[in-house]
Parts: structure tokens; sequence; C-alpha cells
């Protein structure tokens, strides 16, 4: 029998979205607005499934769409609630203005957001473009390679949403991990609520002994101390992140980080990627090593905040790395997760590995064992000194 | 890949039939016997009818990959129909097994689908499926079928594993559920080269 890494886990099998919605009943939120979209679908269909049969008495808001969603889900939470929600893709588009809204006001909102491309051409296949457009929104991101990893974010978002003051999107490949049945250790009920607490926010609209103001106009007087507030509260919640997951640590024994290393401190060739794609590469980076080759892997959880420094110091001694990236800028230069890391490893003056951008399974196009290893083929060439281009993007597996 | 020490399922059916429900279903069986599984459909838009498939990834470790199923150890197809339509074999190891719902036998099968008869299996699922069930969804049926072909499950332990998930899944349907073990075990019995 598959043994539990937490004395009284259980293990089952569960799909991505199964996962979510187990973590999301666990949670118990006061108020959940939804307007369900693939592949995202199931998690509000199982959760209000929760609140129908009796079994939990959170607030569901069948909303008429996203934006409805959102600004639902903003109102609860300004109230004083434990609001959640839930979207992927258009959805996530539709929902634009309002994420800026929910950050900007401070509100400690989870959402589980599963990755899906952006129309058009309509898909509703996996990549990161939806999320990774919303990166600027102020919104704390934490992508998961698996069921497990999706199940335990969403328990450590609403600790680090609430101390951090900020909206956190937990994020999942569409299909690939949403739609994928897996072996999954859920904690016992009474233990995920006690991590989690109670939640008693400082102020609240509904606390009418305490009357205050919440979206008022701001002009060029203070908006921009507030901007650079919430810029500040991103930055600081990098130790509320690792706080919370040394807590998560004590309570269930499982490890995270902004970003999980695999093989990485020795090694000379690296890769680095969000989410599923990461379980791939762990094979082939145990097949190299077998081969004697220094293969490692840098898995990025914590997407916002950007664990600059961090991330720098690991890569700075690899001579050659490859940053996949599953959406495009379309900027004509590079990708988000390589135009952030290279501006990290920069500003952190190092500047002797060479850094290759692969864009890859644009609307979950498939990507296979052989392709990666493939770029860890370039690598070799370009740690050895073989010339071959850093300076234009390298798409995987398409027709050109 | 020496790593990839994981067998590989690919389901073939058509939407409606239960292709994916099948795969889940054993992904479940087999996890409480302490493998590491993995159960997944065709990505994409589910259409009553049209061809869909669905797959398995079993194994004694934790599984990481995160790919489709390109070279599947076991194929299962529900829909008769679909030889037709799908090439069925695609993929297929040459050592691999092919298990389908006919009323023919594996060797007009064999000849049809251009496969080594010796990896060929037949039965009749769909008739199994009518009989105890009352209807034509022969998910369950060619369940039975599959876990005597791979040869790795007890039967009768396998049953009442089954038993206790049909408690569940059919709890509001309980008229299902003899009728779908029966088929399971028709099918083990009566799953022929």
């Amino acid at each position: 029998m598959i043994k539990t890494v937490y004395p009284t886990g259980k293990i089952v099998a569960k799909t991505g979205n199964e996962a979510i919605a187990e973590a999301m009943r666990q949670i118990e939120p006061d108020v959940v607005a939804a307007y369900p979209i693939t592949p995202a679908t199931e998690i509000m269909q199982i959760f209000s499934q929760f609140i129908a049969d009796g079994i939990i008495g959170s607030e569901y808001i069948a909303v008429e769409s996203e934006h409805s969603a959102m600004s639902a889900t903003i109102a609860a939470s300004a109230a004083g609630a434990r609001a959640m929600t839930g979207t992927s893709s258009q959805g996530l588009a539709f929902m634009w203005e309002m994420l800026y809204i929910a950050s900007g006001l401070r509100l400690p909102i989870v959402m589980a957001e599963v990755n899906r491309a952006i129309s058009a051409p309509i898909n509703i296949h996996g990549d990161h473009s939806d999320s990774m457009g919303t990166r600027d929104s102020g919104w704390i991101q934490l992508y998961s390679e698996n069921s497990q990893e999706a199940y335990d974010n969403m328990i450590q978002a609403i600790r680090i949403s609430e101390k951090a003051k900020l909206p956190v999107m937990v994020t999942t490949d569409g299909f690939v991990i949403s739609h994928c049945m897996e072996v999954v250790e859920i904690y016992p009920d009474k233990d995920v609520k006690a991590f989690i607490g109670d939640y008693n926010p400082d102020r609240y609209l509904l606390d009418i002994k305490h009357p205050y103001t919440l979206g008022a106009i701001d002009l060029q007087d203070y908006y921009f101390e507030h901007r650079y507030q919430l810029s500040k509260a991103i930055e600081d919640s990098k130790n509320i992140i690792l706080n919370v997951s040394k807590d998560f640590f004590n309570s269930f024994k499982r490890k995270y980080d902004f970003y999980e290393k695999y093989m990485l401190d020795d090694a000379e060739i690296a890769i680095v990627v969000i989410g599923s794609t990461a379980g791939t590469v762990k094979l082939v980076v145990k097949e190299l090593r077998n081969k004697g080759i220094k293969a490692g892997l840098l898995k990025i959880r914590v997407y916002r905040p950007f664990p600059s420094k961090q991330i720098a110091k690991e890569l700075a001694s690899i001579k050659a790395i490859a940053i996949m990236d599953k959406s495009d800028s379309c900027s004509g230069a590079f990708a988000p997760i390589y135009s952030d890391i290279v501006a990290s490893l920069y500003s952190n003056g190092i500047v002797k590995p060479k850094v290759l951008n692969c864009v890859y399974g644009l609307g979950g196009r498939d990507i296979t064992i052989k392709q990666i290893i493939n770029i860890y083929e370039i690598l070799i060439k370009i740690a050895s000194g073989i010339k071959y281009p850093t300076n234009i993007i390298n798409y995987i597996n398409v027709r050109k | 890949m020496e790593l990839l020490k994981v067998i590989e399922i690919r389901w073939h059916g058509r939407g409606g039939q239960g292709a994916k429900t099948a795969s889940l279903f054993f992904a479940e069986i087999m996890l409480a016997t302490g493998k590491y599984i993995q159960a997944f459909p065709e990505y994409g838009p589910e259409r009553m009818g049209a061809p869909m498939k669905s797959y398995n990834r079993l194994s004694e470790n934790p599984i990481t990959l995160h790919t489709n199923v390109i070279n599947p150890d076991y194929v299962v197809v529900l829909d008769p129909t679909l030889i037709e339509v799908v090439n069925l074999t695609n993929g297929l190891n040459k050592t691999g097994k092919i298990i389908i719902n006919t009323s023919f036998d594996s060797e007009y099968i064999a000849k049809k689908i251009n496969f080594n008869k010796k990896h060929v299996y037949v039965i009749d699922a769909s008739k199994i499926a009518i009989k105890n069930i009352g209807k034509n969804i022969p998910n369950t049926t060619m369940l039975g079928a599959l876990i005597k072909v791979m040869n790795i499950l007890d039967i009768n332990e396998a049953l009442n594993n089954i038993e206790t998930k049909l408690n569940i899944k059919f709890r509001t349907k309980t008229h299902l559920i003899s009728g779908n073990l029966d088929s399971i075990k028709q099918a083990f019995y009566e799953v022929k080269n």
C-alpha cells in the first residue's frame, strides 16, 4: 500500500479539480461566487454539491458572468467574509478590471485558476497565457505541478492571503492536471481547519461600530503611495509565503518553497519550468544523470512575488539554462519567465550563464520526453562553447 | 526508456459509452492494491457518439510523467464500429495486447486490424451488458475483460472492491449494481484470444 506522509492522512485517487474542490470543502469559506468554465467547471460543480447536500454551510452565489463572480467575491471579502472563487482562461480575462480592484483594496481572496489558452483562435486546452497575463495585477500566484500540490497550495493560500492582505491565485494545468486522476493524500478536516484557523479581519465594512471608506478616489496626492504600498506588500509576502510553508511542513510534513530544485546544486545545464511539465522533465533529468550528464531542474512554484534574488543565486554557476515558457508575450522579444529570470540574473551581477528561451505547449500541445531531451542536448552544446542563438525565442514543435 | 517502468492503457469508445468512467474506475481499483495510478480522458470537448479516448498509467513508483500516452501496452475497444474509423493499434507495442468488444472471433478481428492474432482478445461485451444491465453500456464489462487479460488482479478481490465503489457511485440507482458486477464477472471468464 502507498504510505501517507502525514500519519493520519488518507490516500485517495482524485483529479486536480476534485482535489481543489476537496480543499475548498475543508476550508469551508463563507462565500463562493463563480461562473464555471472549462476546464475548471467541475470545481464548482463538486463544491456546490457539498453545499446542496448540507455537508458545508458556505454561501454559493451563481452569478451571470466572471466579472460578476469577481465583483461578488470582492464585495463578500470587503464585508468581512472569507471569500473564494475559481475560473479559467476567458473567465479570468473577463475578471480583468476586478482583479486589480481585489488587490488594490488589499482583499484576501483565494482563487482556483485552471490554466487554459486564451482565444482567439478558440481553444480549451492548457497553457499559461491566462494567468501570465495577470502577472502584474498584484495577485500572488502559486503554480502546481500536480493534484497534490494544488491541494496543498489551496490550503496554504488561505493563510498567505489573510496574512499578506493580498489575493492569491492557485493554478493547475488545464486538462493535464485538472482532469487527470492521480494519487493524492488528503489530511483530516479538523487538521486542515486548525491549520487555516478562523478568519478575523482587522476591519471590514459590515463592522458598523468602526465604519470606514473603501475604494475612494485617490488622485495625484496619494494614488502613488497606495500603489507603492501594494508593491511593498507583494515584496513582503515573500517572507509570509516562506513562513506558511514552514508551518505547513511542521503540520503536514510536506515541504514547499518558492521553487523546487531537482538535482540542481551541481548541475551544469538546467531547465526552468512551471507546472505539470516539471514532472516530465524530472524523468529526463534522472535519465541524463544515469548517463553522467549533470542536468538539473528548477521548478517555479511562486511566480508572484518573483523570488528574484534566490533564483539568480541558484542559477549563478550553471553554464547553460533553458527557460521554458508555456505562454508567449507577443512582445517581439521574450516570454514572461525568461524576461524575469534574465533580469534577475543581470541585476544580481550574474552574466556568465547562457540563457535560452523555449516557448512550448501553446493551446495544450503535448510536450514529449523526446523534445525535452532535445532541449538538454542543445544546452550541452551551448555549455561546451558551441555557438547557438540565445537572443531569439526557440519555439518547440511548431510549424513555421 | 529505462525509467518508464509504467504500464500504459488506452481506451477507445464513443462519447457516452463510459470509456472515461472505466479508466477512472480502473485507476481507483488499482490504487486500492497499492499501485500508483493516472487516469485521464483524451483532452477535449466530449460529444455523444463521437470517437474518444481515455488513458491509464500504472506503476509501483510515483508517476510524475505528464504527457500523452503514445505507446500503450494495452488497448481496450468499447465500440466495434470504431474498427473502421480509428487506427486502434496506433503506437501499440508489438507485444502489447488489444481487447475488442465484438461478436467476431479474434482471427477475423486480427486480420481486420492487421495485428498479430496472438495479442488480439475478443469479448461480446455489448451482448453481456444488454443481458445484465439492460443497456449497451459495455464499459464495466470491458473492465472485467481487461482484468483477465492483464492478469494482475484477483477477480474476487477486485469484485469486492468494485462493489464498494459501485455502492457509492450508484447510491441513487442501486438496481444497476448487481448487473454491473455480473457483467464484469462474465467478461472475466468469457474473454478469449
